[in-house]
């Protein structure tokens, strides 16, 4: 019986296998060449010698698709060269990747980093940034100060309750003795973090209302007096969370206009939650005063535009350039930095971003904003 | 017979290299997702020389250990010929109830970590009966229940994050490391993984149990009618597999210092990234376990090798990407060859 | 092996049931190993048999054919268990017999090799062979551990498809898919005898065979019929019918039309006879 013999070994095989040998290459290739701007294809690593040693340093946000990184990790590699820098930029998957920064953290310890910037996605990293530093890593921690505060060697992050503050001094001042329905449209509501309670309750101290526990988002009473600008009568419809994104603001708001219509008055926590809030107010006709933290060149704009009141402009990029910079000082013999003064991080500023200033609130104009904002 | 001195003839053929290379991977599928393994090695070596560290493979081992454990049960299911999205939510779920009830001197440790393993195998037992009694395809019946326990995992922890000190030794015990600070240092998560992966390459391999698996994914009508029981082989894949993400998820909050519900994000896509890369089909009823080990390395060693080189996040990820379809093209022609 | 040409009258056992049964070799090989009596089975308002009787001698070939429709599947499958008769009484070595499952009738020494042979392509011809029955290591690796005897199923695979008179499957080892169609129903038929203690149904072996292969199936079936088993063969390839049968059992919408044998009649008749345009006579 005669066996059926296999196909010939198609022509093709040769070209798959040449694809294949190509893409590998190709991987490799990019791995050599595609290397940050700061490194020439052989001195990655950091451990090869040969003069001017660059000093490793890495940057670990939280995700790499959120603005305020984004504009982070530019402006770091930007940076870089100068400081004589060789960073490394990773991040967590999404909000929430705790096992992403850790295995970040390993990595530049094993790299042979000389310190960490990161911006600790929850307490799950403490262990790993605990680690760090016990291999001699300097860890900084930017933009959110970590649970215990201890866990890092210091932080640099903007006054989260100041920026809250301005804004709600603002709004008191604006308002002029009106009463105010307000909406607080938070990042949150199943989990507790530092930037969001800081925001929040800032704003409602700097419109002058009693905020109970000040690191508690929705305990306060829903109605009373606030002090602020004139003073007068206040009504706080609501807490609702956001995502920190535009739909999630969006979504918030509608719900916080089913329960009272006639909201006058929205803190968001940011840019992007306060340009979905104005979607859903202009979708039921109505306006209102909004205002927002960030100061992101978009955010910038939406003030220009009145969408947005005011807003708290922060410095990402200048978080991530001191940070690089104190950590080059340290690993060629300099002083460590130190927090400002009465506070327990090194505060990298924050300013109020507005076209209708106020009395007795320092702030810039919307256009002076422009120049200095983070972001496209 | 002329027949024999054809098929003979045939036989003793001289083959070229790349043809006889073809033809010993064919009969060992994993060889090829090894070849690729050493390759990432070498040249991440290259780019960096402390990639070949102890400490360094010490620390792969580690990164890779709970995707590699999720890897094991999709293994499984994709061996049959099905698809099993919910791996991660059933991790977090399990891991969740352990920590929730094992919290601040809660229940007693041992109780809250069977109770967490029992609910990841009643879980992976419902994906098993919606698909076997309800005759719903795996892919439509996982995509639900990874909602539905990602929901749980978030209403039962109310979201927030339980520390390894509010936790009992035993629930953390899996993140001790031994060995040398600075050289080769290992976990017991890693340790348990690797017994995990013992134990069920040699059910896969050496009992009928595991032929009965391959022969259902390859052809379950077949296999039906050549007397498998091919309901009770697919239910009790779904149910090993969820005691095997029990199992993960006791590793994970050794990792982690912590049991965070946000853990593990895309643990779906990770552990088919594995099992794919690692020469197993996703038609079913062809692969090997060790394969999805292999995967998981090339993987991580991807992952951490261009971290050391110095490579940003999202150069990685593209890599990732294009190393996936490489894999699977490199394997795609292997298959081509016959006997 | 018993082919006479003449008929005759005095063939105890005739069944009843509806039709004309002549054409009956003589009664000469002993009991029945199986045999049905007034087997009925509907598919609500269809009739699919309608009270057929049947009997299968050891070291026979008995072929069933029909035009689509006549109810030769049914037949089969309610012999080898896939289906239940609503009523009736099939007897296995005389004994009366109830199959809820293929497992049952399996079990009692009933193999069926089906259409679409049922083997599994990944899986290598020992793995096959033994599939649902596989063979344990001795001691306690295999009851305790429970691991297979890989090297001991192949060895017994060889023997039993050399003992079918195979020769050009050599490797055990080998996976289906790399086989031909003719050795993959080698196989499936090599499985069927090996465990086959009684009787092996074999549903069209040669429809999608070459001129070739279907005659090495063929080979087979008398190998098998040689070593004392009873063989029913479903088929619609009258050359091969004619060839390899003892007797053949003609049915036709629903019930027998009858028992002939190759020698008492011509292929037409036997086509005649299955749709209808002849009558059998007494």
């Amino acid at each position: 019986m005669q066996r059926s013999l296999p196909p010939a070994f198609p022509r093709r095989l040769g070209r798959r296998a040449l694809v294949a040998v190509a893409s590998c290459s190709l991987l490799l290739g990019a791995a050599a060449c595609g290397s940050d701007s700061g490194s020439g294809a052989g001195s990655s690593g950091g451990s090869t010698g040969g003069s001017g040693e660059k000093i490793g340093v890495a940057l670990i946000t939280k995700d790499s698709t959120n603005p305020f990184f984004v504009a982070m990790q530019k402006g770091a590699k930007a940076d870089a060269d100068k400081n004589n820098v060789n960073l490394t930029v990773a991040s967590g998957k999404a909000e929430g990747d705790d096992a992403g920064q850790i295995t970040a953290i390993e990595d530049a310890v094993a790299r042979g980093d000389k310190g960490i910037l990161i911006t600790p996605m929850s307490t799950g990293v403490n262990a790993a940034m605990k680690k760090a530093r016990d291999a001699g890593l300097y860890v900084i921690a930017l933009d959110t100060p970590p649970d215990p505060a201890d866990t890092v060697d210091i932080t640099f992050a903007t006054n989260n309750r100041e920026a809250g503050k301005l804004d709600g001094q603002w709004a008191a001042a604006q308002l002029a003795g009106k009463p105010a329905t307000i909406a607080l449209l938070d990042l949150f509501n199943d989990k507790i973090v530092s930037v969001d309670y800081n925001r929040d309750q800032g704003f409602l101290e700097g419109m002058g209302i009693d905020v109970k526990d000040p690191k508690k988002n929705g305990d306060e009473d829903a109605t009373g007096k606030y002090t602020g600008g004139k003073g007068g009568d206040y009504t706080i419809v609501c807490n609702e969370a956001g995502q920190g994104a535009e739909d999630g603001g969006r979504t918030a708001m509608e719900k916080c206009l089913s329960k009272n219509p006639d909201i006058n008055l929205v803190y968001t926590i940011n840019e992007p939650t306060a340009v979905g809030a104005n979607g859903a107010l202009q979708a039921q006709g109505k306006t209102a005063l909004i205002v927002s933290v960030d100061g992101g060149c978009a955010g910038v704009k939406s003030v220009k535009d009145g969408v947005i009141g005011a807003t708290a402009q922060q410095y990402p990029l200048k978080m991530a350039t001191l940070g690089m910079e104190a950590i080059a000082k340290i690993a060629t013999g300099g002083a460590k930095p130190s927090v400002s003064p009465g506070l327990d991080f090194y505060n990298t500023g924050v300013a109020l971003v507005t076209d209708k200033p106020v009395d007795g609130v320092t702030s810039i104009t919307s256009d002076q904003g422009s120049k200095i904002c983070w972001g496209n | 017979m002329a027949t024999q001195s054809a098929a003979a003839e045939f036989a003793r053929r001289q083959q070229s290299p790349l043809q006889r290379i073809q033809h010993v991977l064919h009969g060992y599928p994993w060889l090829s997702p090894l070849f690729i393994l050493v390759i990432a090695f070498i040249s991440f070596t290259l780019l960096n020389p402390r990639f070949a560290s102890a400490s360094s493979l010490g620390l792969l081992l580690q990164q890779t250990a709970v995707i590699a454990a999720l890897a094991i049960g999709q293994t499984l299911i994709i061996l049959t010929a099905g698809i099993d999205l919910s791996v991660g939510a059933i991790a977090i779920l399990s891991m969740m109830v352990m920590a929730t009830l094992a919290k601040d001197g809660g229940l007693n440790a041992v109780l809250a970590l069977l109770v967490g393993l029992a609910l990841a195998v009643a879980a992976g037992l419902l994906n098993g009966l919606l698909v076997t009694r309800l005759n719903l395809p795996p892919f439509i019946v996982t995509l639900g229940t990874l909602s539905i326990f990602t929901a749980l995992a978030l209403l039962y922890s109310g979201g927030s994050s339980i520390q390894a000190d509010h936790l009992p030794p035993l629930l953390n015990v899996l993140g001790e490391g031994f060995g040398p600070r600075g050289g080769f240092r290992l976990t017991w998560g890693v340790v348990a993984v690797g017994v995990m992966y013992a134990i069920v390459g040699f059910a896969l391999s050496q009992t009928a149990w595991g032929r009965h698996v391959y022969a259902v994914g390859d052809d379950r009508e077949s296999a039906r009618l050549s007397g498998v029981a091919t309901g009770r082989v697919l239910l009790a894949v779904y149910t090993v597999a969820g005691l095997i993400y029990g199992f993960a998820a006791w590793v994970l909050i050794g990792r982690s210092g912590a049991a965070t519900p946000n853990a593990i994000v895309d643990a779906n896509l990770s552990s088919i990234t594995a099992v794919v890369i690692g020469g197993t089909s996703l038609f079913g009823g062809r692969g090997r376990l060790i394969g999805t080990l292999i995967g998981a390395l090339i993987v991580q060693s991807l992952a951490f090798g261009l971290s050391l080189a110095g490579i940003d996040q999202q150069y990685r990820v593209l890599a990732t990407g294009v190393l996936v379809i490489v894999a699977v093209s490199v394997d795609q022609w292997i298959r081509k060859v016959k006997a | 092996m018993s082919t006479d040409a003449v008929p005759t009258s005095a063939d105890a056992a005739l069944p009843r049931g509806g039709t004309l049964a002549t054409s009956e070799p003589s009664s000469d090989r002993g009991e029945p190993v199986l045999s049905a009596r007034g087997l009925v089975k509907t598919f609500g308002r269809v009739v699919g048999l309608d009270g057929v009787d049947l009997d299968l001698y050891p070291g026979e070939v008995f072929a069933v054919i029909g035009d689509n429709g006549a109810g030769k599947s049914t037949l089969i499958k309610c012999l080898s268990g896939a289906l239940e008769p609503d009523s009736g009484e099939i007897r296995l070595d005389g004994k009366v017999v109830h199959f809820k499952r293929p497992q049952d009738a399996r079990d009692s020494g009933i193999e069926t090799v089906y259409q679409q042979l049922a083997v599994i392509p990944a899986l290598d011809i020992a793995s096959n062979l033994y599939l649902a029955r596989e063979e344990r290591r001795p001691g306690p690796l295999g009851s305790v551990l429970r691991m297979l005897d890989k090297k001991g199923m192949r060895v017994r695979a060889g023997e039993s498809v050399r003992g079918l008179g195979i020769q050009t499957i050599q490797n055990m080892a080998q996976p289906v898919e790399t086989l031909s169609g003719g050795q993959r129903q080698a196989v499936a038929v090599s499985r069927a005898a090996a465990f086959g203690g009684k009787v092996v149904i074999l549903d069209e072996p040669t429809a999608a065979l070459g001129v070739r292969e279907g005659n090495q199936v063929l080979e087979m079936i008398r190998q098998l019929r040689d070593k004392g088993l009873g063989i029913i063969l479903i088929s619609h390839n009258m050359p091969h019918v004619w060839e390899v049968a003892d007797r053949i059992h003609i049915q036709r919408l629903g019930g027998r039309a009858g028992v002939i044998t190759p020698s008492s009649h011509t292929m037409t008749d036997g086509v005649a006879i299955m749709t209808g345009a002849m009558k059998l006579e007494q």
